[in-house]
Order: structure tokens, then sequence, then C-alpha cells
């Protein structure tokens, strides 16, 4: 029983138990349909590149995983969640792509201006949303959903200006590099992992995950401990722009064009999804990085699942939606102690 | 005396609210007189196109009059009219009983949030994020086509209804020398019929008074004796019920029904509603001042639509900018109170 509950109380049990919960109904839903039951976990080379299930839910999870990243330290300085970065994807990958194939051209096969510049064109742009969320909330203490809010509706519309209403392809192959494969790996998943172990690496070598850590638990004590609560927030929302920029470019690549419409399209969603699934309280405070990006690859696997199912992906949201639900609902301070009261009532019992 | 000057903080965002739409709605009569802005059909044009986004905005008033907030409308406005045009066409039900059943699965959607809102006490934003990707997604569940609403008769003709202007106020000549009666269609109507119930329940009912209190002050209001908890399931459920009159009012006049529709409408609404003078963090506001939000975003959309040259996108970063504008004036009046203090 001790044992247990030891590792019903580990923070990352949420997230490697719900892992392990869409691992086993694939299992279930494979053996169930006639084909080899562990087909979710064989991976062959194909065409010279990795090939299968596990390989897609890593690859397609990576955007995810980058704003999970992000979104992670938004929540846990802020006690809010940056709703815009869906929206900040979109606008960083039509900056990109509008410098790469110049104004208003809708297909490009040469580079206007080198591949680097556009990509540091396209991080700088999601910086720039982080900063104008981050100066809303952190200096002018507007809830941060509402001042997100603005962007959320504001960054698609002028991601489409930029493009000019257009959707811009980037016929030329350098671009597509950062989307497709290196060697026979997925470029998205090496991506993903170098600024997960970047951000993880900063948070343990430098005081910045206790300080967001500290402004999420109390802002006023950590003020008056001599922290600049005001700027850790502003960085943390900066860092989150930077993740979207990323995260945007990543997935214009994938698509080798900036598609303003459906680029970062309910990405909000399964990032602060992520975020709850790794067991992080929504609430701000305390955080572990590992469990959202855990988290992250979960909710890919439940939407690979999900599409092997035969569900549209524009059906996919009932589900998540459900499982934000349940989540926020166990997590909830009220339910808690609900189930506290039950179990120590039960116990009286016992004891008679 | 201290209590008329912060009244007077309040009362100085509704007259520049309302200073706002004079002057934009001047300027585009002067701008674009001659395309017929100035006639006064172009004015019970707005509120034609935006009596459903009017019914919304009341509802999303009083949510964040409890300091909360409502971003699933949109979807449920969505669900709302695949329900109605789903049932219309594809089953041939009565367009009256699918009325019903939206405005009680407004009701029930309102519960649920509510409920978690109030009872378990779980951010609003969350559960109201989850509700508008839970109605967006049973949207598509129902049907992903785009449907038009046709066969029942009596539904296009409610819609199709005009309520000419009496004393032919406003009227004019068209090019072809015809006379023009200015009018309005039902959901204008139902939409100023909401208002005024609403503007009513929250200055003169208890529980409209409760929703400034709440919104004041939890603690207080709960020492007072007031079911804060209740309260906020009621707001929730008010709001997804008027959403559901607005999406009757939307599905009239757009006579079709798909997944993409509505989408943002929440934006306008939160936008309408802090425009209006609403404090996002709750306890001020009415709905004369969300009225004329919804008219001042109605007017962005319609100068953009005149001009004739500019992007559709242009109206929904104008919204978001004057949302932001207002936002920051909110919290530039309430640093300078706490300031003062």
């Amino acid at each position: 029983m001790s044992t247990i509950k030891k590792m019903t109380k580990n923070t990352l049990f949420l997230p490697i138990f719900c892992m392990i919960l869409v691992m086993a109904a694939n299992i279930l839903y494979d053996a169930a349909s006639g084909n080899f039951a562990f087909n979710f976990f064989t991976i062959s080379i194909r065409n010279g590149v990795l090939y299968g299930r596990l390989i897609d839910v890593l690859n397609r999870g990576s955007e995810i995983a980058i704003l999970a990243v992000g979104m992670t330290l938004v929540v846990s300085a802020s006690a809010g969640t940056d709703i815009s970065v869906g929206s900040v994807m979109s606008l960083s990958a039509s900056m990109c792509c509008m410098l790469l194939a110049g104004f208003g051209v809708a297909s490009a096969s040469e580079l206007q201006v080198p591949l680097i510049v556009g990509f540091a064109a396209g991080v700088l742009m999601g910086c720039v949303c982080g900063a104008f969320n981050g100066f809303l909330v952190a200096y002018l203490e507007i809830q941060p959903m509402v001042a997100t809010l603005i962007l959320y509706s504001a960054a698609r519309a002028i991601g489409l200006l930029l493009c000019n209403n257009l959707i811009v392809y980037i016929r030329a192959g350098s671009f597509a590099k950062l989307g497709g494969f290196t060697g026979p790996v997925p470029t998205p998943i090496i991506v993903a992992a170098v600024c997960v172990v970047v951000m993880i690496l900063v948070l343990k070598k430098t005081a910045l995950g206790l300080y967001i850590q500290s402004v999420g638990i109390n802002k006023k004590a950590s003020r008056i401990a001599g922290l600049n609560s005001q700027r850790i927030i502003m960085l943390c929302y900066i860092i989150c722009g930077l993740c979207a920029g990323l995260a945007g470019i990543v997935n214009a690549s994938r698509i080798t064009s900036a598609d303003s419409n459906n680029i970062g399209l309910n990405y909000e969603l399964d990032a602060i999804l992520s975020v709850a699934l790794g067991g992080n309280s929504l609430g701000g405070g305390k955080f572990n990085l590992l469990g959202s990006i855990i988290g992250a690859y979960t909710i890919q696997a439940i939407t690979t699942t999900l599409l092997a199912l035969g569900v549209s992906t524009s059906e996919a949201p009932v589900y998540k939606a459900i499982i934000v639900i349940v989540i926020v609902v166990i997590q909830s301070p009220v339910f808690k102690d609900y189930l506290n009261k039950r179990s120590a009532k039960r116990a009286a019992r016992a004891r008679g | 005396m201290k209590k008329k000057k912060s009244m007077n903080g309040n009362t100085i965002l509704l007259l520049l609210t309302i200073l706002l739409f004079v002057v934009m709605y001047a300027a585009g009569c002067v701008i674009y007189g001659e395309k017929g802005f100035s006639h006064l059909q172009t004015f019970l044009n707005i509120l034609i196109n935006n009596s459903g986004l009017l019914c919304v905005a009341c509802g999303m008033t009083c949510v964040m009059l409890t300091g909360g907030i409502d971003i699933s409308v949109g979807s449920l406005i969505a669900l709302d009219c695949m329900i109605l045009a789903y049932g219309m066409e594809n089953m041939g039900m009565n367009p009256v009983l699918l009325c019903v059943l939206v405005l009680a699965l407004g009701l029930l959607f309102g519960f649920v949030q509510g409920f978690c809102v109030g009872y378990l006490n779980i951010q609003p934003f969350i559960v109201t994020m989850a509700g508008m990707f839970f109605a967006r997604g049973m949207t598509a569940v129902i049907s992903t086509d785009q449907l038009s609403v046709r066969s029942s008769q009596f539904f296009v003709n409610l819609a199709n209804m005009k309520f000419n202007i009496p004393f032919n106020i406003g009227a004019y000549m068209n090019r072809r020398g015809k006379l023009q009666i200015p009018y309005v269609r039902l959901p204008v109507l139902i939409a100023l019929a909401v208002i005024v119930i609403i503007f009513i329940v929250l200055r003169y009912t208890k529980f409209g008074r409760s929703l400034y209190a709440v919104g004041g002050n939890e603690q207080s209001a709960a020492m007072m004796g007031l079911n804060v908890k209740a309260t906020k399931l009621k707001a929730y459920m008010l709001s997804s019920f008027l959403c559901s009159i607005g999406g009757i009012c939307f599905c009239m006049n757009t006579m079709s029904a798909s997944v993409g529709q509505a989408t943002g409408l929440e934006m306008d609404a939160i936008a309408s509603s802090v425009i209006g003078g609403t404090l996002l963090t709750g306890g001020v506001g009415n709905v004369i001042g969300s009225f004329f939000g919804v008219l001042i975003t109605g007017t962005i959309s319609t100068l953009v639509k005149t001009n004739g040259k500019l992007l559709s996108s242009w109206s929904s970063i104008a919204v978001a900018a004057l949302l932001c504008f207002f936002i920051v004036l909110q919290s530039i009046f309430a640093m300078v109170k706490a300031r003062r203090k």
C-alpha cells in the first residue's frame, strides 16, 4: 500500500500513467483488429528514414513539446496561461516566409534573403509577441489570459496581412530541411530535443528555475526577498514567445509554406493540456519541465491514436476538452478536500 | 466626495466609449457619405448583422461582472446553428422544438461550466476554453458540411420578416427613384428585448445586485450572506442561455451552419464588454456600455467593408487594438486608484 502511495505522490506519476494508458489502448486496439499487437512500437527503416508510429508521435509532437517548454514557465510564474501561442506560431511562420519569398509572392523557388535571416526574423517576431504579452501581464498587471487574448486574435490577422492573404509556398529545398530529415532521424525531433536540453540546463545551472518558482508561489514575498518579480514574469513570456516562434517555423518548414489560417490552430489547447497532464498545477508555483514534455508527447500519442481510430481532426478537440476538464477537476482543491474527507471518514469508521 | 470621484472614473470610460462611437460613425459618414454610409439603413444594418453579438455581449457582461470570463460563446453559437440547420434540413424537425432544444442545451452547457467555476473553484478561463473546444468539436461531430437552411418555410419566413421604421423616418429615394423605407429584422427586436430585460435585471433585482457584489469583493459578498457559488453558477447559465438566443439570431441572419462559423466571436463579445466599460476584475459595468461596444466593433467592420480595398483581417486587428487600448486604460485607472489609497 505504501509503495503505491509513494508512486502516486511522485510528480511524474500522472504523465507516465497517462502515457502507459494510451499505449495500452493502442496495443488493445491493434490486437482487437487482428494486427500485430505491438504495431505501435515497431520501428523500421524505409527509404533511408526511420518509420513507425512511435517515430510519428515523436516527430509530430515536436511543436507541442517546444510550446510546452515555454508554457510551463509562463504557468509557473504567472499562474495564468498564454493562449496566444498558436496564433504567434502562425505569425512567426508568416514573417519568416514573407521575408524568404518577398512580400506578396505566393510561390518562391529562390530565397530572397539568406535562410538564417528568415528563421531569425521569425523567432524574433515570437520574442516580440512574448514581450508584448509579458509587458501587459507583468507591468500592467492584467490577467494573463485576457492579455494574451489580444494577440490570440490579432497575431493571426497580422500574419495574414504580412502574407497579403496568400498561402506563401517556399519551394527551395533548404527551407524544408528543418521539417524534414537529418540522416534517418526527423529534424523536428532534434530541434525539440535541443530546445528541451538547453532549457533544462539553463534552469538547473542558473538560479532562474528557482526564481520562477518563487515568483509563482508568492510574488510579493519574492519581491521583498529582492527578486525583480516583474522582470522574471516578463522573461517567462519572452521565452514562451520564442518557443512559439520556433515551433511556428518548424511547422512552416514541415509543410514548406506559411498557411496563416491553419498553422498552430488549436495548439494552445494542446500546450496547456500538456502542462496540466505533466502534473503541474495551473495555479502556478512549482513546476516540472520533464513532466510537461512527457505530457506533450502523450497528447500527440492521443491525437495519433484518435486519428488511427478514424476520428477526424476537427472532432478530436471534443476528447481533448474532456481530458482537460477531468484533469483539472482532479487537481482542484475542492475535489482533493472531498477525497480527503471521504478517506478520513472511512478511516474513522474502520477504527469503529 | 471620495465616492463621487470613483464613480467618475467609470463614467468617464462609458462616455469615452459613446464619444468614440459618435466620432467613428461621423467620420464614416464624412468619408463614405456618397457610398451610402450616412443612411439610417446602414446603422440599422449594423444592428441586424450584430444582433447575435448583442445577446452574447449581454451574457458576457453578466459573467464579467462576477470577475469571470466565458470564451466558449463563439463555439456554442456554431453548435447551436449546426443543431438548428441539421435538425431542420437533415431530420425535418420542427423549428420551434429545435429552438427550445437549443435554449435547453445552452442552460445545460452553462450549468456544467458554472458548476466547475463556482463549486469546484477552477479558473473560468480553463473551464470555458475546454468548453470552447468541446462545442467546436461537437459541431464537427454532428456534421462537417456547410449546411444552409432552406426547407423549413416557417423559419425562412421568420428570418425574412421586415419591420419597417414607423412614420418613414430616414426614408430616402434610391437611384431608380423608389422609396426605401428603413427596416429591421426579427433578431434585432429579440436582441433589443434582451438588452432591456438584462438592464432591468442587473439594476433592480436581487440576482443582478448580487452579481455586482460577488464581482466587487467575493469575501465580503459571502459575509453579507450571499451565496457566491450559486451566483456564479447562475451567471454562467445566464451567459450560455443568452448565447443560445444569440445563436438563434445568428442562424436567422446567416441561414447556414458550418464548423468554422462564428470563430473569434468570443473576442468580439469580450472586446465589446470591455470597451463598454466593464472591468475585467469584475464589479463594474452595465449593458448600455456593452451595447455601444458592439456598435463600435460593428462600425469598424462596416467601415472596413465599405472601403472595399482593405483586407478583412484589418477589422479584427482594429478590434484587438481597441481592446488593448481599453484594457491598458482600465489598468492605469486601477493603478492610479490604488496609489491614491
